[in-house]
């Protein structure tokens, strides 16, 4: 199933937040979108998934989603969005219990995704025994359990601290590497960009256009921390935003 | 640097941080009933204003061998689970609907608003002429007295689910009743809780002030008979009585928050 945004554009009462957005997710990708902070990416995100509708323009979906799938458009949050008053399995399995499997299929599901994301030996415990860290995997897993034609991130690792914040990219390229996914992750980080995108599109600031879209055609396994190429990647992605970022900083808000 | 200037960062972190402090409740509980006791054996105080705490005491057991205790409990707990569990179930279901429905929270609120301040007391005359004189009146008015104080801790708590949950919910496609009984109900649980506290003290209350107004038995009636005789130590015997009531469900439900909301830190 293929994603593909037509001249999207929207508004908050008088502010235009997005202008004339076309893009292009296709299957099996990860799209990394980057943009000064308020240039409207949740937005973006929010409107691909059907969670807003825009005001002009067109969100379209190509193809059925694969079988299996049981919500083809699954997020994934900054602030995790975990039930605090269930446990790691429980709130792998809260979004399984509205559709009709058996027993056995749940459990399958559930055993699955907890051991793609080495959570196994947590399945009991509460949130707030978690990490960071930990919670975020938990809402990876969940995600995975619905078996999406698409994931949207909303810059999934903003609330982790560096050392976390890498582990957890592993984790994401060594999931996509087993079972490539489709992916439109949001982030203000450049790293998380170049190492997590295969394509890299850049936003204006407010009203978000798109500025730039890139390519970084090296697989996702062999980018490492401290790779030079990566580094020049994420140099022209900081050149072009700069500006734009520091304008954006400037801006006085008046919402 | 001389020695003498050598000493420790003074600590200015303490306070401000209540902790269990088993066992000091009942120290000062303890201490005030001793005090009493002293000055009202000496004369200090005299035994027109306050009985002898043994003498209440003494009023008590003899209550319990009589078997009148039971006899005033047994309507007295009746009329206040009947009543409450009317009340706020009632209040819940309101509240929930308030917290979910624009409109009924548009109609609502504003009748709740009003009906909140009005000293329920004042209407039991009116509830004895729609109910009659019996319990039907007295389950009425602890009901509507235990009702709007849940409906407020009960919108209130709604509102106060996190919406990020809810918007995860609908992300993942769950159905409408899935939102509100697996993410709304368990993230509202603190504050109906709470506010069932509050609600069941009213009750309490209420329940004494309908018993004075015309029944035979049960602990507010104890208490008339005891005040219009001005016997004081049956008077304060019932009292106590009150109290442990009203220690009694606060610990209970003190019980089913640790129990229920065992995922809070
Ligand atoms: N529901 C809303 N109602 C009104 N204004 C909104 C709403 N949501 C976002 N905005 C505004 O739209 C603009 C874009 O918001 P958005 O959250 O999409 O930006 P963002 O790129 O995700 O920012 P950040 O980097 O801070 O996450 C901001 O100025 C924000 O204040
Ligand atoms: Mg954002």
């Amino acid at each position: 199933m293929e994603l593909t945004l037509e001249k999207v554009t929207h508004r908050y009462g008088d502010m235009p937040v997005l202008q004339d957005i076309d893009l292009r997710i296709p299957t099996g990708e990860i799209l990394c979108i980057v943009g000064p902070s308020g240039c409207g990416k949740s937005t973006l995100l929010r409107l691909i998934g059907g969670l807003e509708r825009p005001d002009e323009g067109r969100v379209l979906q190509d193809g059925a989603p694969p079988p299996g799938c049981l919500n083809p458009l699954t997020y994934v949050f900054q602030d995790f969005a975990l039930l605090p008053w269930r446990s790691v399995g429980g709130n792998v399995t809260l979004v399984l219990e509205d559709h009709r499997l058996d027993g056995d299929e749940r459990a399958a599901i559930i055993d699955d995704v907890l051991a793609r994301t080495n959570l196994s030996a947590f399945r009991n415990a509460l949130p707030r025994q978690l990490s960071g860290g930990m919670k975020q995997r938990v809402a990876i897993a969940r995600a995975l359990a619905v078996n999406p034609a698409v994931m949207l991130l909303d810059e999934p690792l903003s609330a982790l601290d560096a050392q976390t914040r890498e582990l957890l990219m592993e984790d994401l390229v060594g999931l996509w590497a087993r079972q490539p996914f489709t992916a439109v992750y949001v982030t203000h980080n450049l790293a998380e960009a170049v190492r997590l995108g295969h394509r890299v599109a850049v936003l204006s600031r407010r009203p978000g256009r798109l500025r730039e879209m890139l390519e970084i055609d090296m697989p996702l396994d062999e980018r490492g921390v401290g790779d030079a190429r990566l580094d020049s990647v994420q140099q022209h992605l900081w050149h072009l935003m700069k500006d734009e970022a520091m304008a954006a900083d400037q801006e006085l808000l008046d919402v | 640097m001389s020695e003498t200037h050598i000493r420790p960062v003074p600590f200015r972190g303490g306070g401000f941080r209540p902790v269990a402090k088993r066992g000091v409740g009942l120290i000062v509980f303890v201490t005030l009933l001793a005090l009493i006791e002293w000055g009202t054996r000496t004369g200090w105080i005299s035994n027109l204003t306050l009985p002898q705490p043994s003498d209440v005491a003494m009023t008590l057991v003899d209550l319990a061998r009589s078997g009148m205790l039971w006899t005033h409990l047994a309507p007295s707990l009746s009329r206040l689970a009947v009543g409450a569990v009317l009340g706020v179930s009632a209040g819940i279901g309101v509240g929930i609907l308030i917290g979910l429905f624009s409109h009924v929270r548009a109609g609502l609120i504003p009748l709740v608003a009003a009906l909140f301040p009005i000293p329920k007391i004042a209407l039991l005359p009116l509830f004895v002429i729609w109910f009659g004189i019996d319990e039907a009146s007295k389950y009425a008015l602890i009901a509507l007295g235990t009702f709007t104080p849940t409906v407020v801790a009960t919108y209130g708590a709604v509102d106060n689910v996190d919406r990020t949950l809810i918007r995860m919910g609908q992300s993942f496609g769950l159905s409408w009743l899935s939102i509100v009984r697996k993410i709304v109900l368990p993230g509202a649980l603190p504050g109906i809780l709470s506010g069932m506290r509050v609600s069941i003290a009213i009750g309490i209350i209420l329940l004494v002030a309908a018993e004075m107004l015309g029944a035979e038995f049960g602990i507010g009636a104890y208490i008339l008979q005891a005040g219009a005789l001005y016997d004081l130590e049956r008077l304060f015997a019932g009292v106590v009585i009150l109290s442990a009531l009203g220690v009694l469900t606060s610990w209970v439900i003190g019980r089913l928050e640790t129990r229920l909301l065992r995922w809070r830190t």
